[in-house]
């Protein structure tokens, strides 16, 4: 049957192609086939985009990995299911006739960036940031007790390739260096209650692991002060009202800063005061709990001398930390860096400023290699991979559609030649996740969750998710 | 599901949207619930005394007219009618993609945003004094006559020297 299915489908699309070709008198009439790289946000909003505005394209996502959405499954924390729900939208979009999925086909080893151009009108590159910038400390190599967030985040989350991460959880004191959203969600995975996090798609093993953790002190450590720190209001309010865990202030943080709260604009000004306010509570408070939460500002990691953290002390001079010659040491049994993530060049024909960690590009457009800057034809990059790793969801949204315009107006503006027909993808010999595939692997998924009372048990293997797809 | 389409349906009739919050529902499994949302507002009118005219002004400046009633959501009488008003939570209070502004002299009519609606606010780029979301109004009789206008300035991010916040 599915046989026959395919085989229709094949026929049909000969038969429309035929048509386009006896016919193809004007550009229109010649489909514009678009390859977008890496099915994250960025990839599925771009898609989405070009579906609704780009007149007669067809648009194929390539994932490395077999199953789609990028951080949207591997990042967004398990107990924030709410963000979860753009899925729906990237579904609906799958589903458009025009888009198709190849999960399990990674650029740089099972096809090349310059047989993608050779086979689409246009390329547009989404494929993320996964590595995470390093401390550049002493000892932070030798370290067996300091991890990357990121890696603890799909450790929990289920990223294959991260379910051996085996955190240590044994100790009583975490660092987290950073202050970001992502070194938020660390701190509630691990001070969550348990009973909280089991009714979520938290992977059963890690799960486990924290069942068995002696953590009790996490620690959240900035280089700058209060009125510098990355988090954001409804994440620290979230921390705020986590049960039996008490947040613990370093008063001295906040000095002079009372007194600024009235020049400071709305979004900086609320989270100051909630601050101040949950400072206060402390103060007055009756009980603290054994499990604490400890923002620590105006520090910078210095040294690991076993399980104990060294801090250069800063000062800060304009909104800069500047250290000064003071230090202090922070018990640490377990350290997490979680100061940024960076991309990575997947392929040689990639124009990749490895310094900033990001696809050299102007307005979403890949700049050409050669020293006139001028724009690849054809090429593209949204994302993180195209602005570095920052901004929430909305940012990535406006990003991908954005860029998502440029292709469109190239298109009408003729800068991206569409005068004869593309092949697509040459998927000989690859063995492909297709969305009807990742269907098998969702509805497996939320099965195998209903047994545990969590919405799905989330694979974690390749070879699994694999042989569920049928592949 | 049920408890959802419930709580969604008093609130629509009742037209109160302040402590609606979905994410709340506490069958765990209900992760993704509301996937044919926005059902009430596809919906038209029962009678003229339901109506309530409102403009969405979208990014482009192009003013929508659209005839909404009494309980509709903006944000799925957005999508009903084809304006470019995102809701990548579906209205769980969990992003700000549905940001709008609200037009003078209709502020007070609006119920005040509560806690969570406000810390989302922050998030939002180009925060104003008359910043809402979208997902957060429902329609009354008094809102007759509302506009919308979607942030602008988006687009151009990349160019314009504008650079998103860390999260």
């Amino acid at each position: 049957m599915r046989i026959l299915q395919s085989l229709l489908k094949t026929r049909s699309a000969l038969s429309s192609s035929y048509s386009f070709s006896t016919s193809a008198t004007s550009y229109g009439s010649i489909e514009k086939k678009i390859c977008i790289v890496g099915a994250g946000p960025a990839g599925f909003y771009a898609a989405q985009y070009l579906l609704k505005h780009l007149p007669n394209c067809s648009i194929d996502v390539i994932e490395r990995l077999p199953v789609p959405f990028g951080l949207v499954r591997f990042g967004v924390a398990p107990d924030h299911p709410e963000v979860k729900n753009v899925i729906n939208t990237f579904t609906k979009t799958a589903e458009h006739p025009k888009f198709n999925f190849f999960g399990n086909l990674s650029l740089g080893s099972d096809v090349t960036l310059k047989e993608l151009r050779e086979r689409y009108h246009a390329v547009l590159l989404t494929y993320g940031a996964e590595r995470d910038r390093k401390l550049n400390i002493p000892n932070e190599t030798e370290s067996k007790n300091i991890l990357s967030a990121r890696e603890f985040v799909a450790w929990y989350n289920g990223l294959p390739g991260a379910e051996n991460l085996n955190p240590d959880l044994s100790g009583k004191n975490v660092a987290l260096i950073g202050q970001g959203n992502v070194a938020i969600d660390v701190a509630r995975i691990l001070l969550s209650p348990l009973d909280k996090l089991k009714e979520t798609d938290i992977t059963e093993y890690a799960l486990e692991a924290l069942t068995r953790s002696k953590v009790e002190k996490v620690y959240l450590v900035g280089r700058r002060g209060p009125l510098q720190a990355a988090f954001t209001i409804k994440e620290l309010r979230e921390m705020l009202k986590l049960p039996n865990v008490s947040t613990l202030w370093r008063e001295e943080d906040f000095k002079g800063v009372p007194e600024v709260i009235p020049s400071l604009q709305r979004p900086r000004k609320r989270i100051t005061e909630l601050m101040l306010t949950s400072l206060q509570a402390q103060k007055s408070a009756s009980n603290i709990s054994n499990k604490q939460f400890l923002p620590i500002f105006l520090r910078s990691p210095k040294n690991i001398l076993g399980n104990q953290l060294e801090l250069t002390v800063n000062e800060l001079k304009e909104n800069a930390a500047v250290p000064t010659a003071a230090s202090e040491t922070l018990p640490s049994d377990l350290i997490l860096r979680s100061i940024g993530y960076q991309s990575t060049c997947v392929d040689p024909e990639i124009n990749f400023d490895q310094k900033k960690g990001l696809i050299c590009n102007k307005a979403g457009r890949v700049i050409c290699k050669d020293p006139s800057n001028n724009p690849e034809p054809g090429l593209y990059v949204a994302g993180w991979l195209g602005t570095g790793p920052t901004g929430v969801i909305l940012t990535t949204m406006n990003g991908a559609f954005a860029v998502a315009r440029t292709i469109c107006e190239d298109f009408e503006a003729n800068k991206i030649a569409h005068d004869e027909q593309k092949p697509g993808l040459d998927t000989t010999g690859k063995r492909i996740v297709t969305w009807k595939g990742w269907q098998q692997i969702d509805k497996a998924e939320e099965a195998e969750g209903k047994k545990h009372g969590k919405p799905r048990e989330k694979i974690v293997h390749v070879d699994e998710m694999l042989k569920v797809a049928g592949v | 599901m049920l408890c959802l389409l419930a709580r969604r349906l008093v609130r629509s009739r009742i037209g109160i949207s302040k402590g609606f919050t979905p994410s709340r529902c506490t069958d765990p499994l209900q992760i993704f619930p509301v996937r044919h949302h926005g059902e009430y507002e596809w919906q038209d009118p029962k009678s003229e005394d339901e109506v309530v005219n409102i403009t969405f002004v979208d990014k482009d400046g192009k003013r929508i007219p659209v005839r909404g009633k009494i309980g509709d959501n903006v944000l799925y009488l957005a999508h009903r009618f084809g304006v470019d008003m995102e809701g990548a939570c579906e209205a769980s209070l969990a992003c700000t993609t549905c940001h709008v502004y609200v037009k003078d002299g209709y502020q007070d009519k609006i119920p005040e945003a509560d806690e969570k609606e406000e810390d989302l606010l922050d998030m939002a780029p180009f925060l104003r004094e008359n910043s809402r979301l979208g997902c957060q109004i429902i329609l009354t009789k008094e809102l007759e006559g509302l506009e919308l206008e979607l942030p602008k300035a988006t687009r151009n991010f990349y160019v314009d020297g504008h650079k998103p916040k860390p999260h």
